[in-house]
């Protein structure tokens, strides 16, 4: 056994005998395959789609003539585009606010203790497991004139048949509604994991005090969620901008444009209309939509965010 | 009348093992209570029995001559400090004291007066616009205190409060709490594992051991009188020293073939053969010449300053003595000890059961006899 | 009062049980169902029927989109798992010039919505030949910053005792990755895994722009491409296709619910 010996303040130093690589490429070595597929795969498209929104490119994506910011005056004044951003904007008030009250009712209710709840908390999670493919088919089918489950009540009701996906005035809140229900997995299972932080002990005091359930609900667990809140509206409003999936499957942008969110315009652009300049500067201005969204976010949220 | 009153109490969570076994008890108006024993005994649980927050499988639980066991927590005229303190981390000490106190249809002044009240009297009125995050462990202690004081109940739960303090300021508190109590007439029912807690701060206090009692009394009765070998045991610091002996006329034979010889009086009482001898530490003394003494060799000595503990093998186990003074005895050395009679204790091997003790009052002391000597 | 409260929770989480769940359990229904019970409107099948199912897989290559789905989230998964705890261990045990500013480069990396890189990043795709290969669809995602951070946090949970004594002890940095780390951190790297696989599974547009072909088509765009067939308008096998396509996540959900919730919770968290 060897005598105890004391830690040398720099490690290293006593590796005697062996060649060790210097610790800063001991550290790039393990750093090199992410960075080098951040580089490839992440910093270098996005350096090269804002290249390319400040050039007229041909149908194989290669620049032709640098135009500068024409790209971006072309988009602001087409309609076309104003209706993608009026989608855009529309989809994710229409999506964000009401899914994460929905995901907060449902956390709520499935935080207590009552017997079966795992049942319960399984079942409002379960949409979490459903790929926004699958969803979409269940919902279009549900959406089907014909046979679909939603004009059938329609129908009890005395109401005619509508066209939901068809029809310019109701497609985008077709949309939403199914969005909200993929959505809703997720966001309950964040927002049931910050109520179950909190100290339990603090609800048994109240209990003790004899406040209502009401005032418990606001005056409690309201502020000392408001981190998780904030985590889970910024990823909610994040992913409301880069929705596509559902889009594709379910309206394909359309009836007149009225669901086209501005991801499935840059994928339309791009790879449809092959006008790869054109879906660069959108794809930047999505770029700078959801910086300042986040940035807002963190502005509000400091100061309403009660940290422990 | 009784404050609170335990008719056969008993808890299960399954139906089949009971961690509550048919407690009865009796508390006073204004008096200080102690639940103590080892972790797991249930003593929490009966804590949150009596404040409404677990129900009761069996008995009947009364509070103010009105049967309780159906009424809410807020139903039952109490407060309660948890051992976790329980302050709400986003409100200041001001709000967290005065949570819940609208529901007591009290004016917002009277709210405020007292909040200042509890602050005053627990020092904490320079703390008041502070976050809890902000204060020490003691402090926030206070401040779950005041927070129970001002919705002033009259009976007063306590769980464990002291046990996440360190030693000095858990004395400090000690002392603290009981004034508070004594001041306010508040009836105060308290949990703790600590027996020096139970000791110094009890009126009287209830030894649980997995769900059933063991005893109730006085501090100094169940000291002087233990119930039983757990209770010899769990009171008292450094714990009673226990022995295996055979009891064969008016001799005790311990299991390394010594003997203890005992008087008439002590024979008589004792029916069964195989027992247990208990000796407090402080019941053991330095036999002198001439005396008939056991020798022993010592194992251990701690010096604390004001006493020293000698630690000595005695048939198969080790024994503790406790002498006032600094001794130094080195270790291996062979001392003589001498125990009187009126110091022993028996107790049933099968059951643990106290079958002796002298009926003799243990010697307490008198402050005028003393002077006037 | 108690009671009262019980009952009115129990009604809520039934109702909110029965509309959240209703789709999935439509589908179900649907897919036992035969042709006419489905043009009729029920919602319960009379007949319980698997032609559906049977139909499902002959009439669509649904075997072949299973199998390419599975192959490209399990390397998806391993890769994350590899790349992000090679760099997590960089980050939570070497000290080196730098590591900050390349820490700052990972975060700055969830900056960047992806949907902003994908025409180049399928131009690249394109030129290395990667199109309607399994590479083209899986190298792309192997760095994860989101991972690298959850494992970090983890990683720092480790005595950092422990790691300069098995240095003085003469354990090369690696060997202390793979035998202490790794076996230490079980409970991320599940959490992590069954993430990454679930997130895999179910991706859409990269499959979609990568692939133009059934050779490994992943099953998510072989859903797409059912709805442009004649078998589009047989619901109840296209119903069955979707239960199929399902079942693995759902699956996957339930087993690791649990860890799921408590690693989500950690991460929103910090």
């Amino acid at each position: 056994m060897k005598a105890e010996t004391e830690l040398p303040v720099k490690v290293e130093e006593k590796e005697k005998g062996r060649r060790t690589l210097p610790m800063f490429v001991q550290g790039a070595l393990y750093l090199s395959p992410s960075l080098v597929l951040f580089f490839i795969f992440l910093f270098y498209p996005m350096a090269r789609t804002i290249y390319l929104s400040l050039f007229l490119t041909d149908g194989q994506g290669e620049p032709i003539r640098f135009v500068g910011f024409e790209n971006f005056t072309y988009l602001f004044q087409s309609p076309s585009f104003q209706n993608s951003i009026k989608a855009t904007v529309l989809f994710v008030l229409y999506t964000v606010p009401a899914g994460i009250l929905l995901a907060l009712f449902l956390a709520i209710i499935a935080n207590e203790k009552l017997k079966g709840i795992g049942f319960f908390r399984t079942i409002f999670s379960s949409t979490m497991g459903m790929s926004v493919a699958a969803s979409s088919v269940i919902w279009m089918f549900m959406y089907n004139p014909a046979i679909g489950l939603f004009n059938q009540i329609v129908q009890v009701f005395g109401l005619s048949e509508t066209q939901w996906l068809l029809d310019p005035k109701y497609a985008l809140l077709a949309v939403s509604a199914a969005t909200i229900w993929m959505n809703t997995g997720f966001a309950f299972l964040v927002l049931l994991g910050g109520l179950q932080n909190i100290d339990q002990q603090l609800y048994e005091y109240a209990k003790i005090a004899g406040v209502g359930y009401f005032y418990q609900l606001r005056k409690i667990t309201l502020p000392l969620l408001s981190p998780t809140l904030f985590f889970i509206i910024t990823v909610s409003l994040i992913n409301a901008f880069q929705t596509f999936g559902q889009i594709d499957m379910l309206t394909k942008g359309g009836p007149i444009e009225t669901t086209n969110v501005i991801v499935y315009s840059i994928y339309k652009d791009a790879f449809i209309n092959h006008n790869i300049g054109s879906a660069s500067a959108q794809a930047v201005l999505l770029f700078f939509a959801i910086l300042l969204v986040t940035l807002l976010q963190f502005k509000i949220g400091e100061k309403k965010v009660h940290y422990q | 009348m009784k404050k609170v009153d335990l008719l056969n109490v008993s808890k299960s969570y399954d139906g089949h093992h009971y961690v509550i076994h048919e407690i009865s008890v009796s508390i006073e108006t204004g008096e200080f209570f102690v639940l103590v024993g080892p972790s797991g005994c249930g003593k929490s649980t009966m804590l949150r029995m009596i404040a409404g927050l677990e129900n009761i499988s069996e008995g009947e639980i009364w509070i103010e001559g009105r049967k309780a066991n159906h009424l809410l927590p807020h139903e039952r005229d109490i407060s309660m400090v948890f051992q976790n303190y329980a302050l709400f981390p986003h409100l200041t000490v001001e709000k967290n004291i005065r949570f819940g106190l609208h529901t007591k249809k009290i004016s917002k002044q009277e709210q405020k007066r007292r909040c200042q009240e509890a602050a005053e009297m627990l020092g904490l009125t320079e703390l008041l616009d502070r976050k809890p995050r902000e204060l020490s462990g003691g402090q926030r202690q206070r401040v779950a205190l005041a927070r129970a004081i001002v919705t002033q109940s009259s009976i007063c739960l306590m769980d464990e409060p002291l046990s996440n303090l360190d030693a000095k300021l858990r004395a400090k508190m000690r002392s603290e709490i009981r004034q508070i109590q004594r001041q306010l007439g508040i009836t105060m029912i308290y949990v703790t594992h600590d027996q020096i807690e139970a000791m110094t701060m009890a009126d009287r206090m209830m030894v649980l051991n997995k769900g059933e009692i063991q005893q109730i009394g006085r501090p100094l009765d169940i000291y002087n009188r233990p119930a039983n070998t757990f209770v010899a045991s769990f009171i008292g610091s450094p714990p009673m020293n226990l022995a295996k002996v055979k009891f064969e006329g008016n001799v005790l034979i311990f299991e390394d073939g010594r003997a203890f010889a005992i008087s008439e009086k002590v024979s008589k009482t004792v029916k069964e053969k195989d027992l247990l001898i208990g000796i407090r530490p402080e019941a053991i003394r330095l036999a002198r010449n001439g005396e008939n003494a056991l020798v022993v060799t010592t194992v251990n000595s701690e010096i604390l300053g004001t006493e020293t503990f000698i630690s000595f093998q005695m048939a198969n186990v080790q024994w503790v003595a406790r002498w006032n003074g600094q001794w130094n005895i080195p270790i291996g050395k062979k001392i003589p000890i001498i125990v009187n009679e009126q110091d022993i204790f028996l107790f049933s091997a099968k059951n643990g059961q106290r079958l002796y003790s002298s009926p003799q009052e243990k010697s307490s002391f008198s402050l005028e006899e003393e002077i006037l000597l | 009062m108690r009671t009262a409260k019980t009952i009115i929770l129990y009604i809520l989480l039934i109702m909110s049980a029965a509309v959240m769940v209703f789709p999935i359990f439509y589908a179900f229904m649907i897919s036992f169902m035969e042709g006419r019970e489905v043009l009729g409107g029920r919602i319960i099948p009379q007949s319980f029927t698997f032609d559906n199912y049977m139909s499902a897989f002959e009439r669509v290559p649904l075997l072949r989109y299973l199998w390419n789905s599975f192959i490209v989230s399990l390397a998806i998964m391993v890769g994350q798992l590899v790349v992000s705890s090679l760099a997590a261990f960089a980050f939570a045990f070497l000290t080196f010039r730098g590591r900050d500013f390349l820490f700052f480069l990972f975060i700055s990396t969830m900056m960047i919505p992806w949907e902003a890189t994908m025409v180049p990043n399928f131009m690249t795709v394109q030129k290395l030949g990667w199109l309607n290969t399994y590479t083209g669809l899986t190298v792309p995602f192997f760095a994860l910053a989101f991972g690298t951070f959850l494992l970090r946090q983890h990683f720092k949970t480790i005595p950092i005792e422990l790691y300069e004594a098995s240095l003085v002890a003469g354990i090369s940095r690696f060997r202390f990755f793979w035998s202490v780390v790794l076996p230490v951190s079980k409970t991320s790297l599940v959490t992590l895994g069954i993430y990454s696989f679930l997130t895999a599974w179910n991706m859409y547009l990269w499959p979609l722009l990568v692939t133009n072909n059934d050779s490994v088509r992943t099953v998510q765009i072989g859903l797409k491409q059912m709805q442009s067939q004649e078998i589009s308008t047989e619901w109840g096998v296209v119903m069955a296709a979707v239960v199929i396509v399902i079942l693995p996540t759902l699956i996957l959900l339930f087993a690791g619910q649990k860890r799921l919730q408590s690693g989500l919770t950690q991460g929103a968290i910090k």
